[in-house]
Order: C-alpha cells, then sequence, then structure tokens
C-alpha cells in the first residue's frame, strides 16, 4: 500500500492505481474527457491535470497517466490547476465547439468565451474510438493517420475497412459528435444552459436561434418558481 | 508491383519480427518509389500488423509517400527559420512553375514537389533541395533555374556548381591566426593546416576548405577511428570545445568562419565525418 496525500487528505492505495482513480474512488472529481474506464490511458485531453510536489518543484502532471507514489502531495483544485483546465477547455471550444461535453465542462468551469480562431473541427483527437475499437472490440479497424496538424482518424485508405464490423462503439464513445449543441454560430453557444443553473432562458433575446433540448429545462423550472 | 517481390523483402527482414517494420518499408518505398497499397496490404497480412498501424506510419513520415513519385524530387523547406525567411513565397512560385501543388508529381512522373519542416541548414535559408543537393539562400527568381537543373538531373557532384559544397575560410579560435594555406591546395582551394597529436607524435594535418568535401592529407598515418588532439600551429593552443561529435561522441574541435562570423564544429576522431556549422553568430 502506499500513502499519499490528496488534497491535504492522507490516503493510502494500491501500487500501480492513477491519481485519478484514486482521487474518484475518494470523491475528488476530477473532469476527463480521453480516459474511459475500460481504455488504456492516453493523456491525450489533459485536462485532468493535477498539481502534484510542492513550492517550486510543483508540477502539473495529467492524473489519468500518472501513478501513485508515496508521500506525494496533490491538489486536485489548485488555482494552478482550474487555470489549466480552463485554458485547456477554451482551447477545445475553438476547435469543436459544438460538442456538447465540452460545452458543459466548459460551463462547469465557468467559460463562456473562447479567445482563439474559431473552427469547427468534428474531431479532438482524443483517441477514444482507436482504443475503443482496438482493446474492446477487437477489430483495430480505425487509427491515427497523417502527423502535426495533419493528423486526423480513419480507416487506412479511407476505405471501408475489412475489419469493421459496423458495431458503431466508436461513435458511442466520442465525446465530440455523441451529441451536438444545436445552435447556428456555435461561437456565441458556450452557455451552459445544459450544465449550470444560471439560467440562460432569461437572456433568450441574445440567443434568438437556441434550441432548448433539456427537458424539463432548468432554467424554465427556476424561472416558474 | 511484384507481389513475390515484396514478400521476398518482408523475408530478407525475417518476417518483420524484430520490429523491423520500417525498414520494410523502407525498402518497398526505395524500390518502388511509393508505397502501392497492395504492398501495405501484404506487409499486413504476412507481418500480422494491422493495416491501420502500417497506414500511420506511411502517412506519419515525409519519407514515406502513398502516391508514385516522379523521378526528380524538390523539397521546399517551411521550417521556422526558411518560413520567416520567405519560404511560402518559393513553394507557390515551384507550384506556379511546375504547374502542380506541393505534394504532387507532374505528369508525366518527371518532377515531385514536397515541402518539408527543415533540412537543417537554416542559417542559409530558404532551402531548397533536389534529389539530395541543397540549395541556399533560394530567391523566386533562382526557381527557374533550379527546376531546370532538376529536370536535367543533378547525380554527380559537381563541386563547382553543387551549392551544398563551398569553401570556407576559417580561422584559429583563440589567436584568431587564419589556419588557410595559401600554398597548398586541397580539391582546387588553400587547405586548412592544423597541428595535431596522437600517440606521442606531433605533425600536421590538412583538411580540405570545401565544406562538404571529407579530404584530408595528413604528415602521419593516422588510423581510422583514432581520436586525436588539435593545435593551432600559431599560437599552439589546443583546439577543442565543449560539444561532442553528435554521430560518434569524440569531442569536437571548433574553428571560426572568416568573413561569416560563425562557428565550424569537425569531429576529432578520424573517418567520421561529424561536423556542424553555424553561422548565426
Ligand atoms: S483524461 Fe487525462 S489527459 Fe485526458
Ligand atoms: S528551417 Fe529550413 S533548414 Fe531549418
Amino acid at each position: 500500500m502506499i500513502t499519499l496525500f490528496v488534497n491535504g487528505l492522507e490516503v493510502s492505495a494500491e501500487e500501480g492505481t492513477t491519481i485519478l482513480e484514486l482521487a474518484r474512488s475518494y470523491g475528488f472529481p476530477i473532469p476527463t474527457l480521453c480516459h474511459m474506464d475500460g481504455l488504456s490511458p492516453y493523456g491525450a485531453c489533459r485536462l485532468c491535470v493535477v498539481e502534484i510536489g510542492e513550492g517550486s518543484n510543483a508540477k502539473l502532471v495529467s492524473s489519468c497517466t500518472y501513478p501513485v507514489e508515496e508521500g506525494l502531495r496533490v491538489r486536485t483544485a489548485s488555482s494552478r490547476v482550474v487555470r489549466a483546465r480552463r485554458m485547456i477547455l477554451e482551447l477545445l471550444l475553438a476547435s469543436c465547439p459544438q460538442s456538447k461535453t465540452i460545452q458543459d465542462l466548459a460551463s462547469a468551469y465557468d467559460v463562456h468565451q473562447q479567445r482563439f480562431k474559431q473552427e469547427y473541427e468534428d474531431c479532438i483527437l482524443c483517441g477514444r474510438c482507436v482504443r475503443v475499437c482496438e482493446e474492446q472490440m477487437r477489430a483495430k479497424a480505425i487509427g491515427f493517420r497523417g502527423r502535426g496538424e495533419r493528423r486526423s482518424l480513419g480507416t487506412p485508405f479511407d476505405q471501408k475497412s475489412e475489419d469493421c464490423r459496423l458495431c458503431g462503439a466508436c461513435m458511442y464513445v466520442c465525446p465530440a459528435c455523441q451529441l451536438r449543441c444545436t445552435y447556428t454560430e456555435p461561437e456565441k453557444a458556450i452557455c451552459g444552459g445544459c450544465a449550470n443553473l444560471s439560467p440562460p432562458c432569461l437572456k433568450k433575446s441574445s440567443f434568438d436561434d437556441l434550441m432548448c433540448y433539456m427537458e424539463p429545462c432548468v432554467a424554465c423550472e427556476i424561472k416558474k418558481d | 508491383m511484384n507481389p513475390d517481390h515484396i514478400r521476398e523483402i518482408i523475408d530478407r527482414h525475417e518476417g518483420g519480427k524484430k520490429g523491423g517494420m520500417i525498414s520494410i518499408l523502407e525498402e518497398i518505398q526505395s524500390h518502388y518509389s511509393y508505397l502501392p497499397e497492395e504492398a501495405l496490404k501484404i506487409v499486413a497480412e504476412k507481418t500480422g500488423r494491422s493495416l491501420v498501424d502500417l497506414y500511420g506510419v506511411a502517412t506519419f513520415y515525409k519519407a514515406f509517400s502513398l502516391k508514385p513519385r516522379g523521378e526528380h524530387l524538390i523539397s521546399v523547406c517551411l521550417g521556422t527559420a526558411c518560413h520567416v525567411r520567405g519560404g511560402p513565397r518559393i513553394a507557390e512560385e515551384f507550384e506556379r512553375q511546375l504547374e502542380i501543388k506541393a505534394g504532387e508529381t507532374t505528369k508525366e512522373g518527371e518532377v515531385s514537389l514536397e515541402t518539408v519542416n527543415c533540412l537543417g541548414a537554416c542559417a542559409l535559408g530558404p532551402i531548397v533541395t533536389v534529389d539530395g543537393h541543397y540549395f541556399s539562400n533560394v530567391t523566386p527568381a533562382k526557381v527557374k533555374e533550379i527546376v531546370h537543373k532538376a529536370r536535367v538531373g543533378l547525380d554527380g557532384v559537381n563541386i563547382h556548381t553543387d551549392e551544398r559544397i563551398f569553401p570556407i575560410e576559417v580561422a584559429c579560435a583563440h589567436c584568431n591566426h587564419s589556419l588557410m594555406d595559401p600554398h597548398y591546395y586541397i580539391d582546387g582551394y588553400p587547405s586548412i593546416k592544423v597541428t595535431v597529436s596522437f600517440e606521442q607524435k606531433h605533425g600536421w594535418v590538412r583538411l580540405s576548405c570545401l565544406y562538404g568535401s571529407f579530404s584530408v592529407e595528413q604528415e602521419y598515418e593516422i588510423p581510422m577511428e583514432a581520436v586525436v588532439n588539435f593545435f593551432c600551429p600559431h599560437c599552439h593552443a589546443e583546439l577543442r570545445g565543449a560539444l561532442e561529435c553528435f554521430t560518434c561522441g569524440a569531442p569536437m574541435v571548433p574553428l571560426s568562419v572568416r568573413g561569416e562570423a560563425g562557428i565550424i564544429q569537425i569531429c576529432s576522431r578520424r573517418g567520421c565525418k561529424g561536423h556542424w556549422l553555424d553561422l548565426t553568430g
């Protein structure tokens, strides 16, 4: 057993546990995007950053890939961590604003605007589909192609893959394409109506083409009272 | 493409067992000038690797191409240094003159154009290479000539026209005395003269001053692979820097380059071609 401190609390864990697993089992929430139970850790999105170490040695690491260490001091929600996560969320919103998962995370972190060039990517390259296809479906039909700016996901030669059994697992696990926010102008759409309780409908005039798919709508319920 | 030939290549690399995947792909690429789809499928089947992995590797490395490449390959550097010095304009000019986009090949399969990220000669940028020959400080006006040279073929290295070979003049990094020997020529240029010591023996060594030529002449035979100490023949200071050769780990010998205010480092091991030219200082 390894003893360490999470947010000042002394906790213990089996060797080989990741900080993420440990923190979650003790009820400290850590947001994740590329992590998925049952798949190997990948560390692509960096959303799960936590701060370890003390003073000038403190550094940010991705908790989903970092195994626990004896005497480690972990802070899951220090101001540095929150700042880093908010920046990551802004960047994610800049590339893939239509993902409901990302929108929800952003509003949970009080991010309402992003400062970068707006793009409308369909994919954030988190690699969940690649891992589910390989590790759970044992198919290895899709994978990463190219690199850098041109890195993309798909089948070899963009042809229908012989290994694919059309199981749909890749779509099921995708945080970017599961569910879309349906605004016409996604960059204005960081409303957070679905995740936070500040009712966006009060400002409905500025979100004219908004379609609410909450049932019942939290915001409207609050307004009714 | 001949499937049996591909199988033969795979067998030669022990069936891709010991992680020899890249060398298999390299051999196919060098033989066919690209990686044919069928070939990748055969490799996948025969080595038991998944096609996705192979495809990932083939698209990751710039050295591999999935489309047939032309007889001659023009690479335009768009690395950071060349980019700020106008690389993109050069690339556009090539695209215009060859009437193809980067990554494509002219109709008759003559010339392929590609952009790359750093060719390792940033100080001389913008850099263009044609079949491995370097052209430095390229301007849009020079593009036409380079295209012509590429079409004619640049294979035999001619030290007078090949721009990756150029003379440099060096001096001792301590006393700044010139190390050039105007009375003794190597490769048709004044040689660089230094003193070396090896196993208690001292003697002179003359090096070619052509960057890219590795000709040497020496007073005593120095065995290949031996590491020797270099001295300035004028101030007798030992020429020795803090760097180690990237290739073999022996100490590097710094010499200052006249006129360009730079440093050239050469490896002190006999026969090692490790060198490093830095003109940014
Ligand atoms: S969840 Fe840890 S990096 Fe994505
Ligand atoms: S950036 Fe062009 S050679 Fe390095």
